[in-house]
């Protein structure tokens, strides 16, 4: 059993991609040595640092196992001539197999055949030819080359290999860095070159010159010493992105505390966290009732700050950003957010859909449109329509230029500092939400006017230019757009129908495509976020796409009761029903039942209950209670099972036929405004009868 | 402790010794040392090459009328050329820090991710943004490609920002306190020229003359571009005007940092004129390689 050790030292490799390449490359080594044989029982690590990814294999075999191989020739009636010497084939075969003709054998099924025993290989070996292309097989957006142009890419130049099995170097090459025994240390605390014997000396060398392998380590060290810097009724606000950003951009991590003059605090949270969390990568530190305190946490690459240079140093770069940002705040209050609307037509949204301006006007005319399907009263559409307004002006001040992640909130802090109403101030804030599949939606329905009127006008727009998405490429995110849309609809319950949210969206010609697309929305919200299974969100759709909240409503009742036994006989007569319509082989017309036609005993009864029936699932479908409506169906149960005993649907006479396939159309149809049972799949519901 | 210009004696000292010409200033307005041909032009074509130069780099639009104690319309770079970058180039750069007394064991240095672009020069690379102590401090990249051209030979180009860099190291809140030397400050040298471009760059620039003026020195580029696709002889070859192209391509690249400033073009507008300072310097950039070309296979 070997162990190997490989390092592939770089220069700093940018952190939000180490994960990724950690776990790549532990994929790639399992899956050759998978595809080498040399796989039995052997464990792998890999680690990393900003200048390093290793990898630790334990148990590995020495070498591959010896197999036989069997190569199969001419049969015997084309080897041999009548006197039994070989013929051309039989020749042509043993020089194939590099062997005298009589040492072939004739095998069981009378073919010449040569088996032979094949050595297995030396993982040694078998390493060093396979590692150069593993570790360039690793992936990372906006690769580099650097030894010259064709050669090869990786996201940074590599700079050194350590390449040992079980203490032996496994020689390779990669863009003329040739593997070896050599490591190095942190940049300014123990560079090296050091000198490797094998894993454990690897790892003491590391400790010693400070890096610390180990990126769980290097993370607890970090909180462990965050939280000692602390004062007491001091806490970190924890953010597991940015600790695991600062993992991965220092080998040797020591946390430290700074603060600010506490009358920064009066900037917005938003625009201090910001400056502190995204720009400068500190630790934001609260109080006890969670408020923000005029301290930080930095992490710095070394080994402390006993003299506290490093510690000013932040500070006077977090200033000089504070100071900034006050310096915008001030002098953007000197223009009002509704004078800044005329300057929109100098930002632009996108080439074909104009500048902001023209964005807020789509977005207006959109809002309308919503505001008016909703029934605001006057005041809530106002203020609605007063957000839309407003809701782009703060793309250009200098705090969004400054810090365009904040693009939205800066403009409700805004609003609401010149005196715009609350409702109006969060609307703005709030527009950009929801983020993300799991980011909360606005707040309030003038945010979520906002924010509709906002997306639909966009997909609206782009369909209209015939830019929507193809394949994996949705370079405007128009997807993530609609599915907004559908978790502001659902989430948010707004009574809006499919078909008005594309006429406001002003999809115009392309409408058909947007609805679909929108629908298709809908159905993966009702799967993932919703949780129904997939013959219920199928069922209800198939019922009726056309009001997203009442989608979700009969999705519910139809969860809810689909677990009761009748149920599942019922999706059976309903498949059966369908089926035979189905294969009528003629065109049936619903309803225009002629009571004549219909035999007494099953037929008449079925068809008398079904009337009382489709009565008061009417009344309840009206009042929405659909589970009711739904319980209402399982009492023809009974009546169904003898109508399928005892009546022959397609009967010898044409007109009794008809009847029969034209009264079950309309029987479908009738029970089927809730959910299309057909559509259920009988095996998935607990409890069938039959 | 060290004035602005120390600094700037020490850092082109020491990459003389790294063997590096030490260059002056190029003589046209420029965004940044990238645009001037000592790396624009040089990093193109096989022939290694290593330059170090103090360039100011003129940015309209970044001005603040001397106000703002960090930002400037002109600041001044150090701009450094390794082509082809060397093994050692991330420890040649820190030790340069070390030779302006930052003691790097006792900091917090970090090299963060940052690509850096150019859509008028056709032109990207990757890199890293050097933070010290929290402060970015330099550029370094590895350019990749050049006016639309993939690189034969890989450098590294070092941009360090003078005016940052200083204030770290006198411990200074504002640009304009930086003692440039013993008896002036920096303020002393340059407010005047801050107060009164941004005026110019906001206020006053005759929107009409720079584009006039743009479009007088797009035309001439384009129309040495257009004579070089019959050049002549071997002498004639050598001798046409590419650099004089390469002047105009820079001259229109300013202009429309000018008029951007002014908030002269409009949203629409930009694009496209970036496309057409783009189209310049990509023709510059093949030319110029097409004449080293022909230069190296004559001699």
């Amino acid at each position: 059993m070997s162990s190997l050790l490989l390092e592939v030292g770089t220069e700093e490799i940018p952190a939000r991609m180490i994960g990724r390449a950690r776990r790549d490359l532990e994929r790639l080594f399992v899956q050759e040595i998978r595809a080498l044989d040399i796989h039995d029982g052997v464990t792998v690590r890999v680690e990393a640092t900003p200048r390093r990814l290793t990898l630790f294999a334990e148990s590995l075999p020495a070498r591959q196992a010896d197999r036989v191989q069997t190569l199969t020739g001419p049969p015997r009636r084309i080897a041999f001539e009548a006197d039994g010497s070989p013929t051309r084939a039989a020749l042509g075969f043993a020089r194939k197999a590099g062997v005298p003709v009589d040492e072939l054998e004739m095998g069981a099924d009378g073919k010449l055949s040569l088996r032979r025993l094949i050595k297995g290989r030396q993982a040694g070996e078998l390493l060093a030819e396979r590692l150069p292309e593993l570790v360039l097989g690793l992936r990372f957006p906006r690769a580099m080359y650097w030894a010259g142009k064709g050669s090869p890419r990786f996201i940074r130049p590599i700079r050194w290999l350590v390449a040992l099995l079980d203490g032996e170097v496994v020689p390779f090459e990669i863009a003329g860095v040739s593997s070896g025994r050599e490591t190095f240390g942190h940049r300014r605390l123990g560079l090296g070159p050091h000198r490797v014997g094998g894993p454990d000396d690897y790892l003491r060398i590391l400790q010693e010159n400070a890096v610390i392998l180990s990126s769980d380590a290097r993370s607890q060290k970090i909180v462990s010493e965050a939280e000692a810097v602390l004062p007491a009724g001091c806490r970190l606000r924890r953010n597991e992105r940015l600790l695991e950003t600062l993992v991965y951009e220092t080998e040797y991590p020591a946390a430290l505390l700074g603060g600010f003059d506490s009358s920064y605090l009066s900037l917005p949270d938003e625009v201090l966290e910001t400056v502190m969390l995204v720009h400068q990568k500190y630790f934001a530190v609260e109080d006890e009732s969670g408020a923000l305190t005029s301290r930080f946490v930095a992490v710095a690459n070394s080994g402390g700050d006993e003299s506290g240079v490093i510690r000013a140093g932040h500070e006077r770069v977090l200033r000089a950003r504070f100071n900034d940002a006050r310096f915008f705040w001030n002098f953007d209050q000197r223009t009002s957010l509704a004078d800044r609307v005329e300057d929109l037509k100098d930002v632009t949204f996108q080439a074909s859909l104009g500048t902001y301006w023209d964005k807020t006007q789509a977005n207006l005319a959109a809002a309308a449109r919503i505001v008016e399907s909703l029934n605001l009263d006057a005041g809530a559409a106002a203020q609605a329509m007063r957000a839309v307004k407003l809701a782009k002006c703060d793309l250009t001040t200098e705090m969004v230029g400054e810090f365009p992640e904040l693009q939205g909130q800066v403009g409700g802090l805004y609003a609401s500092a010149q005196g715009e109403p609350d409702a109006v101030a969060e609307a703005i804030y709030d527009h950009y939400l929801p983020l993300g599949a799991a980011g909360r939606i606005p707040r309030s329905t003038a945010g979520r006017v906002v924010s509709l009127a906002d997306k639909l006008a966009t997909l609206g727009g782009m369909f209209e230019l015939g830019l929507m998405p193809t394949g994996s490429k949705d370079p405007l995110a128009l997807r993530r757009a609609a599915l907004s849309v559908v978790r502001i609809v659902m989430e948010g319950q707004m009574p809006l129908a499919l078909d008005r949210l594309v006429e406001v969206s002003g999809a115009g010609g392309h409408a058909s495509d947007l609805r679909r697309f929108l629908l298709e929305r809908l159905r993966h919200w009702l799967r993932d976020a919703g949780g129904f299974a997939a013959d219920v969100v199928q069922a209800v759709l198939a019922a009726s796409d056309e009001v997203p909240v009442d989608v979700l409503a009969r999705a519910q009742a139809l969860a809810e009761v689909r677990a009761a036994p009748e149920f599942g006989s019922l999706a059976v007569s309903f498949k059966r029903i369908r089926n035979i319509l189905d294969r009528a082989g003629e065109p049936v017309a619903s309803g225009g039942v002629d009571e004549s036609l219909l035999a007494p005993g099953a037929e008449a009864d079925l068809h008398r209950s079904l009337g009382q029936v489709a009565e008061r699932i009417a009344g309840r479908r009206a009042s929405r209670d659909y589970a009711a409506s739904l319980r209402e169906i399982a009492v023809l149960r009974p009546a169904l099972d003898r109508y399928f005993d005892d009546v022959l649907v397609m009967a010898e006479d044409i007109a009794v036929r008809r009847n029969r396939l034209a009264f079950l159309a309309g029987m479908l149809e009738a029970l089927s405004t809730v959910a299309d049972f057909a559509a259920i799949a009988p095996d998935a519901v607990p409890g069938r009868t039959r | 402790m060290l004035t602005f210009q120390d600094i700037v004696m020490r850092l082109k000292a020491y990459w003389a010794r790294q063997g590096c010409i030490i260059q002056e200033p190029f003589d046209c307005e420029v965004g940044a040392g990238t645009m001037c041909p000592e790396t624009f032009l040089r990093v193109l074509g096989t022939d290694p090459y290593r330059v170090a130069y103090v360039q100011p780099s003129r940015r309209p639009a970044d001005g603040r009328y001397g106000e703002n104690p960090n930002r400037l319309y002109k600041h001044l770079q150090l701009q450094v050329i390794l082509k082809p970058a060397p093994d050692d180039v991330v420890e040649l750069y820190l030790r340069s820090l070390e030779e302006i007394g930052i003691d790097l064991s006792t900091h917090d240095c970090k090299l963060e991710e940052d690509n850096w672009e150019s859509p008028t020069l056709g032109a990207w690379g990757v890199g890293w943004q050097v933070m010290l102590d929290g402060l970015e401090i330099t550029q370094f990249t590895y350019f990749q490609q050049c006016g639309g051209l993939d690189l034969d030979v890989v450098p590294a180009e070092l941009t360090y920002g003078l005016e940052r860099l200083t204030a770290f190291i006198q411990d200074v809140e504002s640009v304009y306190d930086i003692r440039w030397n013993d008896r002036w400050t920096y303020g002393h040298v340059r407010l005047a020229d801050e107060e009164q471009y941004s005026t110019y760059n906001f206020e006053e620039a005759d929107v009409d003359f720079v584009w006039k003026e743009f479009r007088l020195h797009e035309s001439e580029c384009q129309r040495l571009l257009d004579g070089y696709r019959d050049p002549g002889g071997p002498l004639e070859r050598r001798r046409y005007p590419l650099l004089a192209a390469f002047d105009q391509t820079l001259k229109c690249s300013h202009l429309f940092n000018t008029l951007q400033a002014r908030g002269a073009i409009s949203v629409t507008e930009r694009a496209q004129v970036i496309q057409r300072v783009r189209n310049l310097a990509v023709g510059v950039a093949a030319a110029w390689v097409d004449q080293q070309r022909a230069a190296a296979e004559a001699s």
